[in-house]
């Protein structure tokens, strides 16, 4: 579980958060959404202390992560696996040395259970044939596919995702979406995902946080999106003709 | 002046998290190696020709300055000697590094802050800092003194050159100048400047790029702006530690 608390942030003057709070469920594909530049990206940041907050409590289940140390938040960072917007693999690695890495900083397995680790994560993503490319000779799909691999390589409790989807395809996006939930249900973490897809919403939105210039606006589940009297919320979902189209054959 | 002391405060506060025990040595120690190669070895063609143009140039520069009968020419061999090991091979090859190496760690460090690959270090729970900045630091300190020797015995060589082939000076007099009056705690003076000299173009360096951001513009301006900041700094320490040594 992941909670926050009447959380602030704001850059120069400028708020971006305001007074955020929420939790978030373990063993769930927690959804945030909303337009964009509506603060998406700085929460999860947030949560994850790339940004310091102004004001606000960050709960990993029991721990207080924004009272502990730079040491303690090194440690619990070691649980945190995160796949960033624009994929943030290391280009001075290949794909295998990329999803290595964390095994190299943080355990003292041998090269072998090291390489056997690598390619079960790279199966799990779907990614054969690779290990030896560097990652500007893959396609944005694959870079994708590489940073959940590496993000999932230490088997971490929380899985943060921003936007594992933009920029690909719709059949890509849900091969990418369905991966996520299932390794989120086969070893039962906390995953948060970033998101304006409505796509992903009604395929894997089991919980679903709908953030507003800033401020939550909405929560609740797949289910529910479709029938919120939200006026912000619905020009949102309904600007996609989609969402329209599944509500009607609702009915 | 607000500004500089912000920087000078921020560049602190980097420097303490860089200069701590890395998580890994094991790890360490390989990039340790290829830095080596990155900001020591790779740089050693374009100090040699620097150097032996500079030495052919100083020595003839030199006869010809010396006009007057009562100074004898194995001053040149002196002169050019003390020239190199003094200020050359120190401040002005670290002039040159801080183009070359500097603008390199700049851009690359840049390069990963706007792809946030320095994002995906911290949150792996990794000293991004102290795991990208401080094997560069530690091997270019270590190893590039070792290039300011070099620098010094190559530029000697250029001086040889010009005593063998042409008529300025015999060779038996530039090698009787080469040996006149030596203090050896010059070497000592020239390894501990070149060694402060590489710490600043390193540090500062990734300084200017770690704090990076927007777009690929950015990142070629804080290149510019860290080569700057290194050859001023270099400058200024060049004449502290000549009043504080010599
Ligand atoms: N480092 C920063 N400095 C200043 N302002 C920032 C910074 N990061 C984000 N912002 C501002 O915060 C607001 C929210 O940005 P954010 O990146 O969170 O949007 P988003 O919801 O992720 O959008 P998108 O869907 O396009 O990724 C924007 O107005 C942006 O200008
Ligand atoms: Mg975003």
């Amino acid at each position: 579980m992941i909670k926050a608390v009447n959380l602030y942030k704001s850059f120069e003057g400028n708020p971006v958060l305001q007074d955020v709070s929420v939790v978030f469920d373990d063993n769930k594909t927690n959804l945030i959404i909303g337009a964009s530049g509506s603060g998406k990206t700085v929460l999860l940041k947030s949560l994850v202390g790339l940004h310091d907050v102004d004001a606000g409590e960050i709960w990993f289940d029991d721990q207080l992560y924004t009272a502990l140390s730079f040491e303690q938040k090194k440690h619990l960072r070691q649980q945190i696996g995160m796949l960033f917007q624009g994929g943030a693999l290391f280009d001075f690695a290949t794909v295998e040395e990329n999803v290595m890495f964390p095994m190299d900083m943080f355990t003292n397995w041998s090269l072998e259970e090291k390489r056997e680790r690598v390619n079960s994560c790279l199966q799990r993503v779907r990614l054969e044939n690779v290990n030896r490319l560097y990652p500007s000779s893959l396609s944005g799909g694959m870079q994708k596919r590489v940073g959940i691999a590496r993000a999932i390589a230490l088997n971490p409790r929380y899985l943060f995702c921003d936007e594992p989807n933009s920029g690909l395809d719709p059949l890509t996006s849900i091969v990418i979406d369905n991966l996520i939930h299932e390794i989120t249900h086969d070893l039962m973490i906390t995953t948060i995902i970033n998101t304006h897809d409505m796509n992903s919403v009604m395929e894997i939105g089991e919980k679903v946080v709908f953030i507003h210039e800033g401020m939550k606006y909405w929560e609740g589940s797949k289910e529910e999106i479709l029938h919120t009297d939200n006026e912000a919320l619905n020009r949102f979902v309904f600007a996609s003709n989609m969402a329209k189209r599944l509500l009607n054959t609702g009915h | 002046m607000r500004k500089i002391f912000t920087l000078v405060g921020q560049y602190f506060l980097l420097m303490e998290k860089v200069l701590k025990k890395p998580d890994n040595s094991t790890v360490f120690w390989k990039q340790f190696v290829q830095e080596v190669e990155k900001v020591g070895l790779s740089s050693v063609p374009i100090v040699a020709i620097v150097s032996i143009f500079i030495g052919a140039v100083i020595t003839i520069q030199t006869t010809y300055n010396i006009t007057s009968p009562f100074i004898p020419k194995a001053y040149v061999g002196f002169m050019t000697r003390e020239t190199m090991l003094l200020e050359f091979s120190s401040t002005m090859i670290a002039l040159v590094l801080a183009g070359k190496i500097g603008s390199s760690i700049a851009s690359e460090i840049g390069t990963m802050r706007i792809t946030e690959q320095i994002d995906a270090l911290e949150i792996m729970g990794v000293n991004s800092a102290n795991y990208l900045i401080l094997p560069k630091i530690v091997a270019a300190t270590l190893f590039n003194p070792l290039l300011m020797l070099m620098s010094f015995i190559i530029g000697l060589c250029g001086g040889g050159l010009i005593a063998l082939t042409t008529d300025v000076i015999t060779p038996a007099d530039y090698i009787e100048g080469l040996r006149m009056e030596f203090k050896p705690f010059y070497i000592v003076y020239g390894v501990i400047k070149m060694a402060t000299f590489n710490f600043i173009i390193t540090s500062i360096s990734a300084f200017y790029g770690y704090y990076a951001s927007g777009g690929s513009r950015n990142v070629g301006q804080s290149a510019t702006n860290g080569i700057v900041s290194c050859s001023l700094c270099i400058l200024i320490f060049n004449l502290v530690l000549t009043h504080v040594l010599l």
